[in-house]
């Protein structure tokens, strides 16, 4: 296992549009970013389990090979300017992935 | 095919640029300056108020630089999402800073102005017709919202902008418009494909946020040629990569590969990116997949009340240990020392330190030696906002419980006065998609001529 922290060199979060937030994470290198993907250690159901939300609320999570990256677009628990609502711009969400820790077999640590 | 060179001056109109990157974007020769004004980002309450987010002198001390360049060079400038959410207020804040610009600095143009207004009745309409869609999570759209938004404004895709600049305008400004139609309009116009255009739009319309180090008040120039775009940042020390671009593509998206738009998406499948200098990236392969109905996204805002918030730090670690029962029970006296009043209101607080930021989605809710209170009230006047927020924090600083020792006070209040009077809340009512007939249908395009 590897913290995600050190495969990747962007993890943020933002509105796409007010009732939806969406992460992203920028993996370090093309080599890192195909052995997250080839493991599709990051999916649906993990940024589910990680933000305590059901998975059909996590409507897209997508592998983007020109950036090295994946995302997730969730439903926001509350749209973007409600009461109650802490974070409007939804750009200081991305905490749950901080701690996350990603399958990963010794042979590949030279990449990162 | 002659390249088409589009300068993009900041991520948003007022958020300011280097002088001396504009100066470079300008040695460039751009065919037009660009630049989008808006976002639905800052919440609610500017669409619902008619205010902009972004301050008057920051707009105007942009523009003076902009009109005064694009006149000397004799070329269009092209503003969209005027005043932020680009409904009529907005607009016409724009607007009369453009004309106060023009009497300053001695400039004369025919500018076309272009409002994005939906009328409430035509929406209403299309609602029962079954041609109003909800824009992701969003809830259907009911008349009710639709009665209660104060404003409805649609994002106008490329067309009316098109028209615009075929009336002759040299400054287009428009109200809420899809960010990468001011870049695309021209290409499109002079016949480069729309993909590629509106990609190039989508990447132009940050700024230098898709450069690295990114910054969203730094200029950006693109350049359309046959078959493919280019992107370079205007400013000195920072470079478009591979990454930063391709990455820029994901930004604020739910999905990267399909960018959808008004009339229809910019599909990426095949999109390729390559360095092609130290500083510039090349872009081929982006489509453009028309939908039919074609549909623009309406937004609207009602408000919900009034809101007051009062700030507070609590230093004592008993206070804090205790701090959820005592929140519970100043909600308790707030609501026993008003149900006998009519109205209605919602109490709320915020514990910076703990799970001020993400709430019940926080994965450490354990709070430090010290926190941050933020206290509000929504009520429906003004008046019982401020008393129900000024009971609930003298009752909090006053609030004993169990072991306390600081019998004089549980807050620390950096101001006096301590309660913010924030004035109307507002909430989104409406995000929707509206199918129109004829693109240019809800967004008429009208020309002045100005002079100093």
């Amino acid at each position: 296992m590897k913290p995600l922290v050190e495969l990747a060199q962007v993890i943020r979060t933002k509105n796409a549009g007010p009732y939806e937030l969406t992460l992203d994470i920028i993996f370090k290198s093309r080599r890192i970013y195909e052995q997250v993907k080839k493991e599709n250690s990051l999916n649906a159901a993990l940024i589910a389990r990680v933000y305590g939300v059901p998975e059909p609320d996590i409507l897209k999570a997508i592998y983007f090979d020109p950036a090295c990256a994946f995302k997730a677009t969730m439903k926001r628990p509350l749209p973007c300017g409600d009461p109650g609502e802490r974070d409007i711009y939804g750009a200081q969400q991305h905490a749950p992935l901080l701690n996350l820790l990603l399958p990963w077999e010794d042979e590949h640590e030279s990449d990162s | 095919m002659k390249p088409l060179v589009l300068l993009s001056p900041t991520a948003i109109l007022g958020y300011g640029f280097p002088a001396a990157s504009l100066d470079r974007g300008l040695s460039f020769h751009p065919d037009v300056i660009a630049v989008d004004a808006g976002s639905s980002d800052p919440g609610p309450y500017y669409l619902g108020a008619g205010q902009s987010f972004v301050p008057r002198r920051s707009v105007k001390r942009d523009l003076v630089f902009l009109l005064r360049a694009a006149r000397r060079l004799r070329i269009p400038v092209i503003i969209g999402s005027a005043g932020g959410s680009g409904a009529r207020p907005h607009l016409e804040w724009c607007r009369e800073i453009i004309l106060e610009v023009a009497r300053e600095e001695s400039l004369s143009f025919r500018m076309a102005v272009v409002p994005a207004d939906v009328p409430r009745e035509l929406l209403l309409e299309e609602l029962s017709n079954g041609r109003v869609e909800p824009l992701g999570p969003a809830p259907q759209l009911t008349a009710e919202a639709v009665n209660e938004s104060t404003y409805l404004a649609a994002q106008m895709g490329i067309e009316p902008l098109i028209e615009a600049l075929e009336g002759g305008a040299e400054v287009v400004l428009a109200g809420r418009c899809y960010d990468p139609a001011v870049f695309a309009a021209l290409p499109v116009r002079q016949g480069y494909p729309a993909g590629l255009s509106l990609h190039l739009g989508k990447i132009l319309e940050c700024a230098a946020i898709a450069a690295v180090p990114g910054s969203g008040s730094d200029c950006m120039i693109g350049i359309l040629e046959q078959g493919r775009f280019l992107v370079e940042p205007a400013g000195e020390g920072r470079r478009a990569t591979e990454a930063s671009v391709a990455a820029h593509t994901l930004y604020e998206k739910s999905d990267p590969y399909l960018l959808p738009g008004p009339g229809g998406s910019i599909d990426l499948q095949e999109a390729v990116f390559t360095q092609v200098t130290d500083r510039r990236v090349a872009v081929e392969g982006s489509r453009w997949r028309p939908a039919s109905p074609y549909t623009v996204k309406v937004e609207g805002a009602r408000q919900i009340g009034y809101r007051v918030v009062s700030l507070a730090g609590a230093r004592d670690p008993a206070f804090i240990e205790q701090l959820d029962a005592v929140l519970q029970g100043v909600e308790e006296r707030t609501r026993d020392n008003f149900s006998h009043e009519e109205g209605s209101y919602r109490l709320l607080f915020h514990v910076y330190g703990r799970d001020g930021v993400m709430g019940p989605q926080e994965p450490h809710p354990a709070a430090g030696h010290e926190v941050g209170i933020v206290m509000e009230a929504i009520a429906d006047s003004q008046e019982f906002a401020e008393a129900v927020l000024g009971f609930a924090r003298s009752t909090m600083l006053h609030f004993g419980f169990p072991g306390r020792l600081t019998t004089a006070g549980n807050l620390a209040f950096p101001y006096s006065p301590s309660d913010f009077k924030v004035g109307k809340a507002y909430v989104f009512s409406v995000h929707h998609l509206l199918a129109l007939p004829d693109p240019r249908q809800i967004f008429p395009v009208s020309f002045e001529e100005v002079h100093p």
